[in-house]
C-alpha cells in the first residue's frame, strides 16, 4: 500500500458509527472505501443526499443519481433525498458531525485556502465555505507540499479563504499533524518518514512531543 | 391559478433580450436540456443566467457561452466547464460567485417574498466584500440580498396537467427553489400524467408557481448517462 493509500486509510479511522459526514470532492470521497461496512455512517451529498450509497458502474448507474463530485452512486435503506435549500440547513445548523477536505493551503492557526488561485484556477466555492465553517469537526487531507514542493501547510495563507481558523486535524502521506490553540501538533507519522523529514518540510513551527509518536 | 400546456417554441418566446434566467439543475440531475437547446436556437441575447453550475462542455448551459448569448453568470461554481472559466478569465462574461447554500437561500429569500437575510458564511473572504454589515446580538453578520429572477426554466420527471411537479431522485436541487423566485415559471417534464394521478403529498412544486408547461416527446441524449 502506497503512502496516499495509507493517508487514506488513517483518515478513516475519523468516521465512527452513527456519524453524518461530508466527503469533499477527488481524494476524501475515497475515505469511506476504507470504513468497514457493518459502521452505520450517513454521508452527506450537497445537492441533495443523505444517505448516499456506494458508486455504480455506468451500466448501473441512474441517470438522476450522482454526488455532488458528479459520480453515479446508488441509495442505501433509508436514503433520503431533498433540495439545496435544506441540504445546506443540514450544514449550517450544525448536523454534519464531520467532513473531510481538499486543501491548497492551511495556516498554523486553521486557516483554509481551498477554493482559488487568482488567475490560474477558479472554479468558484460550491459549498466550501459552509463545510468548512459550520461542520462540527473539519480535517483536511492532502499532500505535504504542491506539485513545485513547497508546503502547503504554511504561517498565514497566501490564497484567498475558504474560512478562517476551522481546521482541526491535517492528515499528509507523511504526518498527521492536529491544529490547536494556534499552533501545529505532530501527533503521527508515516511508516519510515522521520519527525525531522515532516519538520523540513512543513512551512510552520511544528510543536514535536517528546514521548515516541505513533505510525500510520 | 393552472399551468397553460404550450408547445416548447412558444414556451421560450416569450423570453426577451436581457431577461434574468433561472436554471434548474446541478450538473446533469434536474437541468432542463431541451427548454435551453431551444433557447439557444432561438437566440435571445444579454441574458443573466442563474444556476448551480455552467454543466459540462457542449451541454446546456455551455451552448448558451458559446453562441454569445450570456452576460452574466450567477453561480456556485464552474469546475466541470474549463469553456465558462476561460471566458470569465478573458472578460468575455461577468461572473459572480455565490456559496452554493447562500445561493439557494437567496434564491428561497426571494421566493418566499422576503428581503434579505444575514449570515456568517464568507464572512472571512472576499466574497464579503462589499456587503454590508450588522453586528446582531454580538456576532458579525452581513446581508445577503434575495434573488429573483424574470424567468425560470425547470426538469421535472413528472407534472399533472395543473402543473403540480416531482423532480426524481438527485434532480430536485434548486428547482423547487426556482419554481418560487421568478415571475414568470416554465418547467418541462418527461411525463404528463392524468389528473389527480400525483399523489398530493408527493408533490415538490404546487401548481400555482408554475405558469407553462411542456411536454418532453423524447429526451436527448444530454440528460443521459455520461461517461468520461
Amino acid at each position: 500500500m502506497d503512502a496516499r493509500e495509507r493517508m487514506i486509510r488513517r483518515a478513516a479511522l475519523e468516521i465512527g458509527a452513527g456519524m453524518t459526514v461530508n466527503l469533499g470532492i477527488g481524494l476524501p470521497t475515497r475515505v469511506i472505501d476504507h470504513v468497514d461496512h457493518g459502521v452505520p455512517v450517513c454521508l452527506h451529498s450537497e445537492n441533495g443526499i443523505a444517505g448516499v450509497g456506494p458508486g455504480v458502474d455506468y451500466e448501473r448507474a441512474d441517470r438522476n443519481l450522482i454526488d455532488a463530485g458528479g459520480a453515479y452512486v446508488s441509495t442505501l435503506p433509508g436514503t433520503a433525498f431533498f433540495d439545496s435549500a435544506v441540504s445546506f440547513a443540514l450544514v449550517r445548523r450544525g448536523r454534519l458531525d464531520l467532513t473531510v477536505l481538499g486543501a491548497f493551503e492551511v495556516a498554523m492557526n486553521g486557516d483554509l485556502a481551498n477554493w482559488m488561485i487568482p488567475g490560474l484556477f477558479t472554479p468558484g466555492v460550491g459549498g466550501g465555505m459552509e463545510l468548512a465553517q459550520k461542520a462540527r469537526r473539519v480535517v483536511v487531507m492532502m499532500t505535504h507540499c504542491d506539485k513545485q514542493g513547497r508546503s502547503k501547510i504554511v504561517r498565514e495563507c497566501s490564497l484567498p479563504l475558504t474560512a478562517k481558523a476551522c481546521v482541526d486535524r491535517i492528515y499528509t502521506e507523511l504526518a498527521v499533524i492536529d491544529v490547536d490553540g494556534g499552533a501545529l501538533w505532530l501527533r503521527e507519522l508515516a511508516d519510515g518518514v522521520s519527525v525531522d523529514e515532516v519538520v523540513a518540510a512543513t512551512g510552520a513551527p511544528l510543536q514535536v512531543p517528546e514521548e515516541k509518536l505513533p505510525t500510520f | 391559478m393552472a399551468a397553460q400546456i404550450v408547445d416548447i417554441e412558444s414556451a421560450i418566446a416569450a423570453i426577451g433580450d436581457g431577461a434574468s434566467v433561472m436554471i434548474g439543475g446541478f450538473g446533469v440531475p434536474g437541468t432542463p436540456f431541451c427548454l435551453l437547446d431551444e433557447l439557444v436556437r432561438q437566440g435571445q441575447k444579454g441574458l443573466t443566467l442563474i444556476k448551480n453550475d455552467a454543466n459540462e462542455k457542449g451541454m446546456g448551459v455551455d451552448r448558451l457561452l458559446r453562441n454569445g448569448q450570456v452576460k452574466r453568470l450567477i453561480v456556485s461554481h464552474l469546475g466541470l466547464n474549463s469553456n465558462a472559466i476561460e471566458m470569465m478569465n478573458r472578460g468575455r462574461i461577468e461572473v459572480e460567485l455565490c456559496p452554493q447554500g447562500i445561493l439557494a437561500e437567496r434564491i428561497r429569500n426571494a421566493g418566499g417574498g422576503l428581503f434579505g437575510f444575514l449570515t456568517d458564511i464568507g464572512i472571512d473572504t472576499v466574497l464579503a466584500e462589499g456587503k454590508p454589515r450588522f453586528e446582531i446580538d454580538g456576532r458579525e453578520l452581513m446581508l445577503e440580498r434575495p434573488l429573483r429572477a424574470d424567468f425560470a426554466l425547470l426538469h421535472a420527471a413528472s407534472a399533472d396537467p395543473l402543473g403540480n411537479l416531482v423532480y426524481a431522485a438527485a434532480a430536485q436541487n434548486f428547482n423547487p427553489l426556482m419554481a418560487m423566485a421568478a415571475d414568470h415559471v416554465i418547467a418541462e417534464a418527461e411525463r404528463v400524467t392524468d389528473p389527480g394521478e400525483l399523489a398530493p403529498a408527493t408533490i415538490h412544486t404546487p401548481a400555482p408557481f408554475v405558469d407553462r408547461l411542456v411536454q418532453l416527446a423524447e429526451l436527448t441524449e444530454n440528460y443521459g448517462v455520461i461517461r468520461r
